[in-house]
């Protein structure tokens, strides 16, 4: 990496620099034996089923079941107009649900060819990113727990707490926000929202070192981390891996900036690489982004243009939808890559179908491959620096 | 028959030892019962929040709650499991610490059995623990429950040898296995400033032997959900969790007397000094928990046989060779 920039580089200089050592020993072999994990386990971090075939301490192969958590939305969807929809793109991944919003929207708008104020786009993109900090914190304390420090936890629900206060003012709700509508927001920003955003920010970086003296830095989170799980660039791009997991193993791509959606191509802001894409470089690269993130929120913040009003441009509740289009767009959710597929079919309110591609269906999808060999233990880390998140997977 | 011939014999000496065992029962009763409300609220203040507020003032009545909600709970034995060992193993976890204790001075007379192996059956009392550990998670019939038994019995091979490495250095200087008698040898000195070295080493040993976190592999929650006691409810899971805060309780009395010289202090009263140390240890054992992320198995393993053990070696050798030069 080069030199440090950001509060997580600085915090972690030392540990970077330090070489790798991890040797999986094994020279007794036992009888196999598989457990299921899940669905109701500590750390599947809801509704996932993963039968995990073990020698002993060692995973032999992980096989994840998914469906626990199957609502039908995007079938559901297809019922639905435009307008009507978003609200289920709150609940395929309630832990960043502005991004989710986002995504489907621009879906929406790209089908029907909708315009967005340009002060509508401004504060969706930071929505998007407050959303994105959240949701890296809410992983931050979970990734802590599945390695069995209970305090990061708090620490980051402390900060995420404030992020939903932000989101509170805007929209009225807490988790599930169907804020952002085709067209633009829902409303605009309330007085003052602006101020207290800004100072959520500096109060947000003022506490990240807390977070890497605590975790980053403890000798034990990184024998437990580094060179553990580890994925190549080729293997990366092979199991689909996006977003941080994919960053981790040093491909440098950001939908964000390589195929940029609304103001993005307006805003300078760094994408953290990792260079080994071990489990610790993926958990160094979602701190790093949370920084970059605050970037991208302030400088939306200083150039948000337009007058308070000019935040959506009205679309009618039974909106058409010209027939024989379909479109794919793509957005950088928390988690990686998440595209919305559209088709009109023959037209009229309703889409003919929709197809949510989510990351962490992807991501869950190389747990088998990076988890074998290692221990238990390992395996937990492993996925919890995958940042899965399972109504996502299931929708 | 007159009173006095009466109190000096042998059956006024079991009367004695009954009352006196009674006694210091309730009294670790009252001490775990303490210890978990302790726990609660540092963990609590650690974790920027208030810990227990609702039951009784200042949430002080939280554990008796608990205590008593375990205790009605319906005693669920699952039907697969090795009965005999699943309904031994929680009696069989809450004694060892109990026993042990009457072998801690507490005060400069205020010792319920003072024997000249007291330290030697301490430990040795200590490692039963993980013997009811391995029939709780083989009983259970729960390959969680098996798996935590395992680790258990890996863990405290590891580290057994280590912490009674470390506790030779305050043996050799004192010249004596009586816990008394090692803290009469502190009148001076407390041996954590002599054996630093071995201080540290029995802190991390006593830690990882109470199966605490960052060594508390048998009962990794994010990995096997609850260890050894997955299938244990109600009264049963309390003995467990009882056991283990007697246990820390035992091993800080130990750390305290084998290095910050048990109940010597000016001023104060010995009992008092005596509780003051033992709740240092503890806050120290509860703050390492609410810090650290967990070690990994064979980590722990490495940890213990290639770090502490020649670590353990090294202390007493060089305990030996300055006594001899001395």
């Amino acid at each position: 990496m080069t030199a440090p920039e950001t509060i997580a580089e600085r915090m972690a200089k030392d540990v970077i620099e330090q070489p790798v050592r991890h040797e999986v020993t094994r020279d007794l072999w036992t009888d196999d034996f598989n457990v299921n994990i899940g669905p109701q386990h500590p750390s599947t971090h809801g509704v996932l089923r993963l039968v995990v075939t073990l020698d002993g301490e060692v995973v032999k192969k992980v096989q994840p079941y998914c469906g626990y958590l199957h609502r039908s939305i995007e079938k559901i969807s297809e019922n639905r107009t435009l307008l009507q929809l978003v609200c289920f793109s709150d609940r395929v991944d309630y832990v960043a649900a502005m991004n989710a919003n986002l995504a489907v929207c621009l879906a929406g708008e790209k089908i029907a060819g909708i315009e967005v104020p340009e002060r509508g786009q401004y504060i969706r993109v930071i929505m998007a990113e407050l959303n994105r900090i959240a949701s890296h914190l809410l992983w931050f304390g979970d990734f802590g727990l599945n390695l069995g420090a209970g305090t990061p936890f708090f620490y980051a629900f402390r900060e995420r707490e404030q992020v939903i206060n932000l989101f509170e003012e805007v929209c009225g709700n807490r988790l599930t926000y169907n804020y952002i509508r085709p067209g633009g927001v829902a409303f605009d920003l309330p007085e003052k929202w602006v101020e207290r955003c800004q100072s959520f920010l500096d109060y947000f970086l003022t506490k990240l070192p807390e977070y890497h003296r605590l975790v980053t830095n403890n000798p034990i989170f990184q024998v437990r981390t580094r060179g553990i799980g580890v994925v190549t660039r080729e293997e990366a791009l092979n199991w689909g891996l996006s977003g941080p997991s994919l960053r981790g193993s040093g491909v440098d791509f950001d939908v964000r900036r390589d195929d940029p959606y609304e103001v993005y191509a307006n805003l300078k802001f760094r994408v953290p690489l990792g260079t080994r894409g071990d489990t610790f470089e993926r958990y160094l690269c979602r701190m790093m982004e949370m920084e970059s993130s605050v970037d991208i929120i302030r400088q939306c913040l200083e150039k948000l243009p337009g007058a308070q009003g000019g935040h959506a441009k009205k679309v009618s509740m039974l909106a058409r939808i010209p027939a024989n289009r379909e479109v794919l767009v793509r957005t950088e959710a928390p988690r990686g890559e998440m595209s919305v597929y559209m088709c009109s079919g023959t037209g009229g309110p309703k889409p003919w179908r929709v197809k949510y591609r989510t990351a962490s269906f992807a991501n869950l999808a190389a747990l088998d491959q990076l988890s074998r060999g290692y221990k238990i233990a390992d395996l937990m880390a492993i996925f919890g620096s995958l940042d899965v998140v399972i109504p996502e997977i299931d929708r | 028959m007159d009173i006095a011939a009466l109190l000096a014999s042998e059956w006024a000496q079991l009367a004695l030892y009954a009352v006196a065992g009674f006694v210091l029962l309730n009294v670790m009763l009252g001490i775990v019962t303490f210890l978990v409300l302790m726990e609660r609220k540092v963990s609590g203040w650690m974790q920027v929040r208030l810990g227990p507020m609702e039951i009784g003032p200042w949430g002080i009545l939280v554990t008796v709650a608990d205590a008593i909600k375990l205790m009605t709970k319906q005693d669920v034995v699952p039907r697969h499991v090795d009965r005999f060992v699943f309904r031994l193993a929680p009696a069989l976890i809450a004694l060892p610490p109990l026993i042990a204790v009457s072998l801690v001075p507490f005060g400069k007379n205020l010792i319920f059995a003072d024997t000249s192996v007291a330290l030697l059956l301490v430990l040795a009392l200590t490692s039963l623990t993980s013997m009811a550990i391995l029939m709780a998670g083989w009983g259970s019939n729960n390959k969680y429950s098996l798996l935590g038994g395992v680790r258990s019995a890996a863990q405290d091979l590891s580290y057994e040898v280590a912490l009674i490495f470390a506790a030779l250095g305050p043996v050799m200087l004192a010249g004596s296995l009586s816990l008394q008698d090692i803290v009469k040898a502190q009148g001076g000195v407390w041996f954590v400033f002599l054996q630093p070295l071995g201080f540290i080493l029995f802190l991390i040993a006593g830690i990882a032997e109470l199966n605490r976190t960052p060594f508390d592999i048998p009962e990794a929650e994010s990995e096997i959900v609850a260890g050894y006691h997955t299938e244990y409810s109600g009264m049963r899971f309390a003995l467990f969790f009882m056991a283990e805060y007697a246990n820390m309780f035992l091993v800080s009395c130990i750390v305290a007397t084998l290095f910050l010289g048990g109940w010597q202090g000016p001023v104060l009263p010995g009992v008092l000094w005596f509780v003051l140390k033992v709740f240092a240890v503890i806050f120290v054992i509860m703050w390492v928990r609410w810090t650290f992320p967990r070690f990994r198995v064979d980590q722990l393993m490495t940890f213990g046989w290639k770090v502490l053990v020649p670590l353990g070696l090294l202390n007493i050798l060089l305990t030996g060779g300055v006594m001899l030069l001395v």
